[in-house]
């Protein structure tokens, strides 16, 4: 069953890959308006040999992408789960953060580039506020509605069996919320790279990242390049989110 | 006296009530240590907000509940609560839901283990020890529970309709299940339920409330040896009062009255979800 899903999953992308390439080759989609695969592929190839600009090979445009997420990311979780389930606790706390947060939220991760030149210079830093920025509201939120979701029987019962506040906290709370907050990761992490890139477009210039390589291809008129970026970039993020997957089913084994 | 109840009486006060629902009005009641008491009464009488109000998840409106002769400050120390829906911790196996009030005392692992190895023998639930609650059906879910409150050796036991959602057949083994545990450690044990064979089969003294607000209506005590033969004249003789005074309760002719108006915001809020 699984492996027939996963032999589904597989050939479904793979059949319209050739389709494309078939009509590549046709000449029904131009190579002016599209690369084909094959080209995105040699490009990827180049990408990793020579690197683009030369000598800035791929892999560490990757890595430099990957750090930058990572710092924003750790970032956002630590101060998003306690606080969301600070949050979810206290309706206190609640009544009085949610007004901010409802308004910080709307605003685009990008806006704060200005600010976070103003602030931390161009650099990692600058770049790990606005991931942080990306991730924290999705973890925070999803938090705090695991938190409240727990059931107040399971609350009750703990008290009942002798466990004081700090206990409810950390045996009850958190791994109640626990799957609420794997999914908040998870969005968090998504959103992360997604804000990753675009920062890197705009504001972020250290020679090396996966958005900044995109635009490097972009200026010097390579389409393939910019596929094969764009294709990087995709397969990383689904990557990531698979990671994270693999530790929500070893933390949730008890929900399956 | 082991549980002392003196002019109990609860309002809910909600913001968002179209008005305050009394739920218990004036109960007294005293159950003496190892007395095994039931209460039995119609739906949304106040049963569990009494329960709850004794294991103090819930503040009174008006009276007090002494528990050993005083009040205490924190009352669920002291009793044990086995909830209507079986409360198990889900993302806990059996055994770490059957040690969990060890483990909130710090009681090493390796010690609590064995004690909770001890009750999952005594309840017959060895062998699922590593299994999740959803893994296990539920007679063996309520008798988790059961074990889960008793192995931190409350004075008082209450139990909010334990059996409620089990078949009959594992229902009648569980009560005689509980019968012998509660033979063997003379606990007190405050027990509601909506059957009145399983009240008649498992107390000494039977309380009946009203409808609500829920107060006492009936005050019986059961006469009977154990192990009881719920076939026997006796029975049915308890069983005869029992229905008469339940019957009564659904016929009020106040009640019928009365029941369209306390429809409230709470039990409609209830009925949505
Ligand atoms: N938190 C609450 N807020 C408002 N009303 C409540 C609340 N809890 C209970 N009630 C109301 O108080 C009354 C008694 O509720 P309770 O749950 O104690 O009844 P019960 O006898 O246990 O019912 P059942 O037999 O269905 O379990 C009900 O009418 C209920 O709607
Ligand atoms: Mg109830």
């Amino acid at each position: 069953m699984t492996a027939r899903r996963m032999k589904r999953s597989f050939l479904f992308p793979v059949g319209l890959l050739i389709l494309w390439q078939l009509c590549s080759v046709l000449g029904i989609l131009p190579r002016s308006v599209i690369p084909s695969p094959v080209h995105i592929i040699a490009a990827l190839y180049e990408l990793l040999a020579e690197g683009l600009p030369r000598g800035s090979t791929l892999n560490m445009h990757c890595l430099y992408s990957l750090l930058r997420v990572a710092c924003g990311f750790m970032l956002a979780a630590s101060v998003g789960v306690p606080l969301g389930i600070l949050c979810g606790w206290s309706r206190t706390v609640r009544d009085m953060l949610t007004p901010i947060i409802e308004t910080l939220r709307p605003i685009p991760p990008l806006a704060w580039i200005p600010l976070a030149i103003l602030w931390f210079g161009i650099g990692l830093t600058s770049a790990t506020f606005i991931i942080f920025l990306g991730c924290f509201f999705p973890i925070l939120l999803n938090t705090i509605s695991g938190v409240v979701s727990v059931e107040p029987i399971l609350i009750n019962a703990a008290r009942t069996l002798g466990a004081s506040d700090r206990q409810i906290f950390l045996h009850v709370l958190l791994p109640g919320a626990t799957p609420a907050i794997y999914t908040g990761l998870r969005i968090g992490l998504g959103i992360g790279w997604m804000t990753l890139v675009a920062a890197e477009f705009t504001g972020v210039k250290s020679g090396y990242g996966l958005g900044y390589m995109i635009m490097t291809a972009r200026d010097i008129q390579r389409p393939d390049l910019v596929l094969a970026g764009m294709a990087v970039i995709g397969l990383t993020g689904f990557l990531l989110d698979c990671i994270v997957r693999l530790f929500e089913a070893r933390a949730l084994r008890w929900r399956s | 006296m082991s549980l002392e109840i003196k002019n109990l009486s609860k309002t809910f006060e909600e913001q968002d009530a179209v008005q305050p629902i009394p739920a218990l009005q004036n109960i007294t009641l005293s159950v003496n240590q190892g007395q095994f008491l039931s209460v039995i009464g119609p739906s949304g009488c106040g049963k569990t907000t009494l329960l709850r109000i004794i294991a103090g998840l819930e503040k009174a409106s008006a009276g007090t509940v002494l528990i050993n002769g005083a009040l205490p400050e924190r009352p669920w120390e002291h009793v044990g609560f086995v909830f209507q829906e079986y409360a198990l911790f889900p993302w806990r196996t059996v055994i770490d839901n059957i040690a969990f009030g060890l483990e909130m005392k710090h009681m090493s692992k390796k010690e609590r283990y064995t004690k909770a190895r001890e009750y999952c023998k005594q309840f017959g639930i060895d062998g699922f020890e590593y299994c999740y609650p959803r893994e296990i059906s539920g007679g063996m879910r309520q008798r988790v529970a059961i074990a889960r409150t008793l192995i931190n050796d409350p004075t008082i036991v209450l139990m909010d309709e334990p059996f409620g959602a089990l078949d009959s057949q594992t229902r009648s083994q569980l009560q005689t299940f509980l019968l012998q545990i509660w033979q063997r450690s003379q606990k007190t044990v405050l027990f509601i339920t909506h059957s009145i064979d399983e009240a008649i089969f498992l107390s000494q003294h039977i309380i009946g409330l009203t409808r609500r607000p829920g107060s006492i209506g009936l005050s019986l005590p059961v006469d009977l040896a154990y192990p009881r033969d719920i076939t026997s004249d006796e029975f049915n003789r308890y069983r005869r009062e029992i229905i008469r005074f339940l019957n009564a309760q659904q016929n009020d002719e106040e009640y019928s009255s009365k029941a369209s108006k306390i429809v409230t915001w709470y039990e409609y809020k209830r009925a949505l979800c």
